[in-house]
């Protein structure tokens, strides 16, 4: 017979992966059921590379582009939202296919919901406006400003775009500078000018 | 309970905690609590700690923490245990079951222990803990740890032979 202390350190290398994982997806569902769920995210494959997406109750809270670090977003939306957060690309079924029908060129606006916690204020009513912008259509930093009530603060307009927690779905590629430069872009210029010429913006 | 500290680390999201942890708990509850109350126990830990998250103001040692739960949840099955008489389905693969009809047996022993002692016993074998950390987790100094451990053995070995 095995010592006591032998066998007992057989334990420490028997396998529960599987059944560790199968516990934590029953568990999931139970904190779904009970509303403990705040924040789900998903990762998308797209043209431009990864994207991650995340939503709240209210829908979608942001969508990162490739090359941010996708641990520090998470991290940061921890931070402002919820912790509670969970993995769950089946959750963001509907959003996904809509982003993979935009990129195919099969769709022209966006049918999901959006919460804008992320942003405040003057950048808010920024970015209000341009959800606004219709497919095919820029507009300018300038015009933005306008519209959020302040037509001298271009600036300001072009920094609440360039902080766009929802890019893509809220289409601050459509916006450019006053005298038809590109501007910037958070998921890099190729990606803007490839949108635009996409939505048949820009030859 | 893990001790304050000055330095704050927030807890990262939830997934990335569940990740890092559910095997640690499984561990601990398949050597703590019967067999069919492993699964349970396991949900329980997890929502609760699920409900605390949001308060949480240090992320420094989350897995002591879980740890401290699972124990605190398990107690609760393992008492309410002997008061229910529940019908048995499929009971959940454990660590213990192997070809070894022993590692059975001993495990079985194992659950009679004292909560401590048992704990204790989970924690330094099935999870490989220090003792400094099952201290923090049955909470008690590290040298009752340590003898917490030793009683046990003690124990085992004489109902073993």
């Amino acid at each position: 017979m095995a010592a006591v202390d032998e066998i007992l350190s057989r334990a420490r290398r028997a396998p529960v992966g599987e059944a560790a994982a199968q516990g934590a997806a029953r568990f999931v569902k139970a904190a779904e059921k009970e509303n403990l769920v705040d924040v789900v995210f998903a990762r998308v494959d797209s043209p431009f590379g990864e994207l991650l997406v995340a939503s709240t109750p209210k829908g979608v809270v942001q969508l990162s582009l490739h090359g941010y670090d996708q641990n520090e977003t998470l991290e940061e939306l921890a931070r402002k939202v919820s912790p509670r957060m969970f993995e769950s690309p089946k959750r963001l079924d509907a959003v996904r296919k809509q982003l993979d029908e935009y990129f195919e060129g099969k769709r022209r606006s966006f049918d999901v919901g959006l919460d804008w916690q992320l942003s405040h204020g003057f950048a808010l009513r920024v970015l209000k406006a341009t959800a606004r912008i219709p497919y095919g259509a820029v507009s300018s930093y300038r015009e933005m400003a306008q519209k959020a009530g302040n037509v001298r603060a271009t600036r300001a307009a072009g920094n609440a775009l360039g902080g766009n927690a929802i890019p893509v779905i809220v289409p601050c590629h459509r916006v450019l500078r006053t005298g038809g430069g590109l501007g910037g872009y958070g998921g890099g210029l190729p990606m803007k000018e490839a949108l635009l010429q996409m939505e048949g913006a820009i030859l | 309970m893990p001790r304050a500290r000055s330095t704050h680390v927030r807890p990262p999201p939830f997934q990335a905690f569940l990740d890092g942890h559910r095997e640690e708990v499984y561990r601990f509850l398949t050597g703590f609590v019967a067999p069919h109350d492993v699964d349970d126990a396991f949900q329980e830990t997890f929502l609760s700690a699920l409900r605390a998250y949001p308060g949480l103001r240090n992320g420094t040692n989350l897995k002591s923490w879980v740890l401290t739960i699972a124990y605190r949840k398990a107690m609760d099955s393992h008492r309410g245990r002997v008061r229910r008489a529940m019908p048995v389905d499929d009971l959940p693969e454990q660590p213990s079951r192997s070809s070894h009809a022993e590692d059975h047996a001993l495990w079985d022993l194992v659950r009679a222990l004292p909560d401590k002692q048992r704990a204790a016993i989970v924690q330094r074998y099935a999870n490989g803990l220090p003792y400094k950390e099952i201290a923090q987790i049955i909470e008690c100094s590290e040298e009752a740890a340590r003898q917490n451990v030793r009683e046990g053995l003690k124990k085992l070995k004489g109902m073993m032979t």
